[in-house]
């Protein structure tokens, strides 16, 4: 069973309820394994970590023209969608802009010439960690000044294909990388915090996974510091509320020091496991 | 013409209270533009709401559509995909499948298209997602909506960038401030590329010292001067401590510490900021001065 835990809005606790929901799944000796797909902020690990089993490095296909084979017909940079290819034929130019490329290979199948070869441009790691006999965490990093990290979460997701439970801490937002994260997945938790900002981009989220048509609930974070509009929201769209988590300084205290709640405070410890169970029953067709 | 003061809001980190600085920013002095760049949860606008009087179309890319009245299901277009975008999906007419595009997977590259022998394959434009220009208390305010899914988040960014300077140009604003997106990726660096000061807005948590570093490393790669804000600076202040020596070490300056302040999200829910909300507050006091720093130079 695969997990996503997202949301819209960032900083609203996604990797706070993923890493302590794979902390009572783990206790329970379960098979699970979280994935960090966040590559552009991957934080997982700084409050679980593991021993390395294995880095990967994620890798895109760049173009390189042969200016000896090149007759600067302009033809790939015309097959070019992303305008990644400059091509000035009466000064015998022709070059690309390496960030604008997307690895999709229409210049070389324009090329009649046979002028264009690829090589291999760096995009992030995968990287594997053992947390316990029966736990895993695979994180997704891509490296800083890569536009787009959905070829490194792509990768990610492949490497956790055999777990029994299978969580996926998502990155926030309504674009390609959290679709990346989310399509893969049999339940989506939504995280939301009880403010205008939380309920705006909560509806944002909700809109994207009716669409994509995933089952879904959600958890309400920081519960007492906004007002009750989310409440009503999720009532009137008769949306389940999976759990609520209060704000309260001593949980974004633990939070700070990276440490997890569940094995602070057993009270959480049964609450998260109930969610848990909540979300498998939701779970089941 | 003078030079424009283009001040972008970032933090790795989400919910660090990026908007909350910015629209705090956005609200001091008149003739202000105010560009919101988080066009995937774009928020400015409940703080400044805007009144648009210009709404524009912005197409994200095209998608890939068979014609099945054409396609001889050859399948040349699925070999050349490299986004696995095109699969043949079970049907009961079709034994080995039928040729089918995966939307969620499309990138909207045109190979396919391209490359089919019997033009069975149109590019349909995304078309769902717009750009807003208005008026607000302060001055004019660009914004965007990105439709759910679409892509190219970071060419919209760029959009908004442009039209936001236009206007500045246009009534003769001194300072852009830009509401950035969380993450280091396309939107980030397009929230980046050609402004004059970068803030990033971060919290003593564990990862918002961790993020706060990426988006510093991605911000100094640019021609761009960094500057540190630490929200709810008494949270945790052994890692406000370690935020601000390594900052120290590294040239950056610190300008505000703001302490947590729940005003901060009664101002939220009242859609005002929070000098605005709370005039009489410690944080107030800060966005003054944190004000005439970024501005003055």
């Amino acid at each position: 069973m695969k997990i996503a835990i997202a949301s819209g809005k960032g900083g609203t606790g996604k990797t706070f309820v993923s890493t302590n929901l794979f902390a009572v799944a783990e206790k329970e000796a379960r098979n699970v394994t979280l994935v960090d797909c966040d590559a552009e902020e991957p934080n997982v690990t700084v409050f679980i970590d593991g021993n390395t089993i294995s880095t990967d490095i994620i890798n895109q296909h760049l173009p390189v023209i042969d200016k000896e084979a090149c007759v600067y017909c302009g033809k790939c940079r015309d097959w070019c969608n992303y305008n990644a290819i400059i091509c000035l034929p009466e000064n015998k130019q022709i070059y690309l802009i390496e960030d604008l490329c997307h690895d999709c290979g229409a210049c070389l199948a324009a090329c009649q010439y046979n002028a264009i070869n690829e090589i291999e441009k760096r995009l992030g790691t995968v990287t594997v960690k053992q947390y316990s006999d029966t736990a895993r965490i695979i994180e997704a990093r891509a490296d800083i000044g890569v536009y787009s990290p959905v070829q490194v979460i792509k990768a990610t997701l492949n490497k956790a294909d055999n777990a029994e439970l299978i969580l996926m801490d998502s990155p926030p937002g309504i674009s390609c990388p959290f679709i990346a994260a989310v399509v893969p997945a049999d339940y989506v938790v939504l995280v939301t915090e009880p403010t205008p900002f939380g309920l705006n981009d909560l509806k944002l989220s909700v809109e994207t996974l009716e669409e994509l048509e995933k089952p879904f609930g959600v958890v309400v974070n920081r519960a007492g510091l906004g007002d009750d509009r989310v409440y009503d929201w999720l009532e009137e769209k008769q949306i389940p509320l999976l759990m609520k988590i209060p704000f309260d300084k001593k949980i974004a205290k633990i939070y700070s020091q990276s440490q997890l709640l569940v094995q602070e405070d057993p009270i959480y410890e049964a609450r998260f496991l109930e969610l848990l169970k909540t979300i498998q029953g939701s779970c089941k067709p | 013409m003078q030079t424009i003061n283009e001040i972008s809001i970032l933090s790795g980190k989400g919910g660090t209270g990026k908007t909350s600085i910015a629209a705090a920013l956005a609200t001091l002095e008149k003739n202000t533009v105010a560009a919101d760049c988080d066009v995937d949860a774009a928020n400015l606008y409940l703080i400044l709401h805007p009144n648009d009087y210009r709404t524009e179309k912005y197409i994200s890319g095209h998608k890939a559509v068979i014609n099945y009245d054409l396609c001889t299901q050859c399948g040349l277009c699925k070999d050349h995909c490299r986004f696995n975008a095109i699969e043949r999906k079970p049907d009961p007419d079709y034994a080995e499948g039928k040729i089918s595009i995966v939307e969620t997977s499309c990138d909207g590259c045109w190979l396919c298209s391209r490359i089919c022998p019997v033009n069975a394959i149109d590019m349909v434009p995304s078309d769902k997602s717009n750009w807003f220009l208005g008026n607000y208390r302060y001055g004019k305010m660009v914004h965007a909506r990105l439709a759910p899914g679409e892509e190219n988040s970071g060419k919209l960014v760029s959009v908004v960038r442009e039209q936001s300077r236009q206007t500045a140009d246009e009534c003769g604003a001194k300072n852009i401030i830009i509401d950035g997106p969380p993450g280091t990726g396309c939107a980030a660096i397009a929230s980046l590329t050609g402004a004059n000061k970068v803030v990033v807005v971060t919290e003593p948590t564990g990862t918002g010292l961790h993020d706060m570093k990426r988006i510093l490393d991605l911000a100094g790669r640019f021609q761009v001067k960094r500057y540190v804000i630490i929200n709810k600076s008494d949270l945790n202040t052994e890692i406000r401590d370690n935020i601000c020596s390594w900052c120290e070490k590294e040239g950056i300056p610190v300008i505000g510490n703001l302490p947590f302040d729940p005003r901060m999200v009664h101002s939220m829910v009242a859609c005002k900021s929070i000098q605005e909300w709370a005039p009489d507050s410690e944080i107030s006091a800060s966005i003054h001065k944190i004000n005439e720093l970024l501005t003055q130079s």
